[in-house]
Parts: C-alpha cells; structure tokens; sequence
C-alpha cells in the first residue's frame, strides 16, 4: 500500500475545463492552453477524466505511452524531454487504443478518486483538468475530489449555436 | 526504482446490475458496488421485464443513434431521421431523447416549453405532427436551464420509466437519441432493450481521427453488447461556399476518415452529410431541415441515408416474417 501523500501539494493552480455540450472543443482547448502555458515557462499537468473518450493523449502525440509506478503513486506520461507538460489519462491504460471503457458511474467515480490522489504530479504551476460533456458522475467525483484543493475556477467553453 | 504499470482494462466490464454475473464477474473487482450486487440486491425483477416487453409490443422497429464522441451531430440526426420517416403519413414515428444532461431534441423539434402530461395510460408523449411523438427530459424541467446533475443510477430509472410509463402506442419507428459515450445510459437502454427487438444502431462520426478513435470504441462497445450495426454516418464532411462554390475539408480525414474505418470494422458507411450552415440554424429554430433547405447537397444526403434505414429496417422484418 502507498504512503500517505498528498500528490496536489506542489500544484499551485487547478482550472476544470468544462462545457455541458460535448465536441466543442474542451481538449482541444485543454491541449493548446497547456502549449502557451509551457511557453510562457509554466509547468503544467493535464488530468484527463474523460474515461469514455480520452482524446489528449492523441492530441500530443504521447498515445503509445506507459504509466509507471512509483514510490508517491502513479507518474504522469511527460509530452517533452523538458517535462514541461505530463498527463494522465485512461488513454495509457487501455491494452488495445479502441476498447471501449464500458463503465457505469460507481467504477467512473472510483477510477476519477484515484487519478486525483495517486498521480504523483511533483511540482505544478497549473493542473488543467479536461472533462467529458455532461454533468454527471465524472464532474460531480472530480469536483469532489479537488474541493479540499480550492481550485482556481472552471473554465467554460461553448460554440455559438 | 520505478515499476512498470500497466493496468489491463479489459473490454468485458460492468456486467450490468441486472445480469446473474453482476458482482461476480472478473471486471466487478473494485467496483464500490460489488459487495451490494454480489447479494443479489440489483437482480432484475422478473415482472419488470415483462412490463417493459408489454409496453414495447407495439414498437415495430427500434434504431438507436450513437458516437463515442459528442458533437457530431447524433441530436440533429435523430431529429432528421424522425422527420424524414414521418413525412410518411401513414407511419407512426416516435422520438425518445435519453440524453439526461444535455437534451437537444426539444429545441430541435421547435418543442421547448412543453410538458409532458399524464392520463390514464401513462406519460403522453409530445406531439410534434399527428404522427411523431417525442419524449425528453427536457420536457420535464422547469426552466431550460437547469442542470440536471444526476450519477449513473438516477438517470437509469429515468430511463425505464421513459420506456414503461410513456404511452408510445403503436409504433412503426422508434427513434432513440443517446449522449456521446459508453457508459450508464448506453448499457442501460441495451439492457431494457433486450426485452423488445431493436434492428441496430447508426453510429454518427466526423471525418478526422479525434473523432474516429472514439468511434472506434463505440463500434466495439456495439459488438460487445451484440447490437447490430445498421451502419456510419460521417457528418460534417466537406463544406461547399455557396459564393465561389469550391469545396473545403473543415474536417480534413486525416487517416482516411469513416471510409477507411469502415472498411476496417466492416460496417456499412450509409452516407456523409457536407457542412450547411442552415442545419444548425434550423436546429436553432425548431424546424426541420429537410423541409427549410430541400435543394442542399446536404438534405440529398440525409434522404439517401434515411432511405437505406428503412430499407434495413424492412429488410429485418421480412427476414422475421420468412422465419414465422
């Protein structure tokens, strides 16, 4: 068993990006707002809790990667040899890239606890948290998971229709 | 020193509350729940089973829309496809949105602000012509813009009741609208499901990978649950000016767009729709499409695709009638 840790220690600002509508654009907004961020000189993570349709990992071109273990939990995939930017996401955990992850809330709600507690992020400037369309048991377990962290706030994005 | 994890998440997953394997089967380990199904406390009521079939007798051929991804466009055809076959005045069409979050098909349907009324028979359903009825969460909140925050187990018995209490009548065609994804929703309307027939689901994509890996994983959410595939549509595919007339790939198809996953997964890709501005301004108003803009490249498109469902669909039920 791990040892108690608080893995969001380091990180010092957590933004949801949200929408209750899906293809308009969350990840790719996530994606393109932790590149800026990464050349402004930021550290930034990318927590991917879209469990059924986990798009960062393509979008990055880190899809092929494997998660490790280590001593404080799980370690995020890093995009770049600077480690500048590091994910996690269902995406690295899948043994082919299209299984269907066939889950209903309580095993979501599970999987979500522990993405928020047992990735070791290290030190961050910001954890940017992608989210897939809805309302449901992925929002309600990620905002309950980071309230103790005081996120930063929730961005929301949206198309004009 | 680091260990290399690699967690198997094996395609056979929730087994359903309702099935005898549920809290036993290999993916229930570490599922919150599984002490709580293991006991038998999710088992499924025999006499339910039988309502639901009661209730679905009268639905002759049942299509579900789906995509692994949202934004497709899954809303927006459901609506077409329901109007498209209504346009048959001798058929019944009903319309069943079980998008809990994010219910599209009230505005789509030029129904918002209605409600939904109860008689003796059950759930009335809205209607929108004398012979297409429509049902949706959305009919039941008070304000359109109320969220409806619910986890997995408060939007399955909203989804039985939807399919128990609403008095569907006699059906030729029932339509259901799906969120994007594979989760509660999806497995629960399988499951009430078996206890009808449904001929299969149209999947919905977009032409470029991002939208292609989700899809992906829908098809094979489809063979896992053994619900025939009727075939692809790939929306937004391609976008015609309509001043200078030259086209453009909004959506470039990056890896060979839903033709090459198609052929791939061997199953029917039934048409792509272009880009028209005009579908999501019908959609915006209420109006069908079809109706609003019937010379567009786009509305010959959805009309072909309608066709061969309903070629599909007619072709199961002379199979059916060969077999009796």
């Amino acid at each position: 068993s791990l040892p108690e840790r608080n893995n969001l220690a380091g990180v010092r600002h957590i933004l949801l990006v949200l929408s209750g509508k899906g293809g308009v654009g969350k990840s790719t907004i996530s994606t393109q707002l932790a590149l800026a961020l990464r050349h402004s000189g930021k550290k930034v993570g990318i927590l991917d809790v879209d469990l059924c349709g986990p798009s960062i990992p393509h979008m990055l071109g880190v899809q092929d990667s494997a998660v490790h273990q280590c001593d404080s939990g799980w370690v995020p995939v890093f995009v770049d040899q600077d480690r500048s930017i590091s994910l996690m996401s269902i995406g690295f955990l899948l043994e082919r890239p299209d299984d269907a992850v066939v889950w209903r809330g309580p095993k979501k709600n599970a999987l979500i606890k522990q993405f928020v507690a047992d990735v070791a992020w290290g030190e961050l400037d910001f954890l940017l948290v992608d989210t897939p369309p809805g309302t449901s048991d992925e929002h309600i377990a990620t905002v309950e998971a980071f309230r103790p962290c005081q996120p930063l706030g929730a961005l929301l994005v949206t198309t004009p229709q | 020193a680091a260990l290399v994890l690699q967690l198997s998440l094996s395609i056979a997953d929730c087994p359903g509350t309702g099935s005898t394997q549920a809290g036993r089967a290999t993916a229930c380990q570490g599922c919150p729940n599984q002490r709580f199904c293991a006991a038998g406390a999710t088992a499924p009521d025999p006499a339910e089973a039988a309502e639901l079939r009661e209730r679905l007798r009268g639905v002759k051929h049942t299509v579900l829309v789906l995509s692994g991804k949202g934004g497709v466009g899954k809303s927006t055809f459901s609506a077409l496809l329901a109007h498209g076959l209504a346009a048959d005045e001798t058929k019944q069409v009903a319309l069943l949105d079980i998008d809990i979050c994010g219910p599209s098909i009230p505005k789509m349907m030029g129904l918002e602000g209605e409600q939904v009324h109860q008689s003796g028979s059950g759930w009335s359903p809205v209607y929108v012509e004398e012979n297409l009825g429509v049902m949706s969460v959305g009919f039941l909140l008070s304000s359109p813009d109320d969220a409806v925050i619910w986890r997995g187990p408060k939007k399955n018995g909203l989804i039985k009741q939807f399919l128990r209490d609403v008095d569907w009548g006699e059906i030729d065609y029932l339509i259901i609208d799906t969120p994007p994804g594979t989760s509660d929703e999806h497995l629960s309307i399988v499951q009430y499901l078996s206890a009808a027939h449904v001929d299969g689901a149209v999947i919905i994509t977009t032409p470029q990978e991002v939208s292609l890996q989700d899809v992906r994983k829908e098809i094979n959410f489809c063979h896992k649950v053994k619900l025939p595939v009727i075939g692809v549509v790939e929306n937004m595919s391609g976008f015609v000016c309509p001043k200078c007339k030259n086209e453009s790939q909004i959506f470039p198809p990056t890896t060979g767009g839903a033709e090459k996953m198609c052929q791939n997964f061997s199953v029917s890709l039934l048409g792509r729709v272009p880009l028209d501005p005009q579908i999501g301004k019908s959609c915006d108003k209420g109006q069908s499409f079809l109706s609003e803009a019937p010379e567009s490249p786009a509305t010959l498109s959805y009309r072909n695709i309608i066709q061969r469902i309903q070629e599909y669909c007619d072709q199961q039920q002379f199979q059916e009638e060969k077999i009796i």
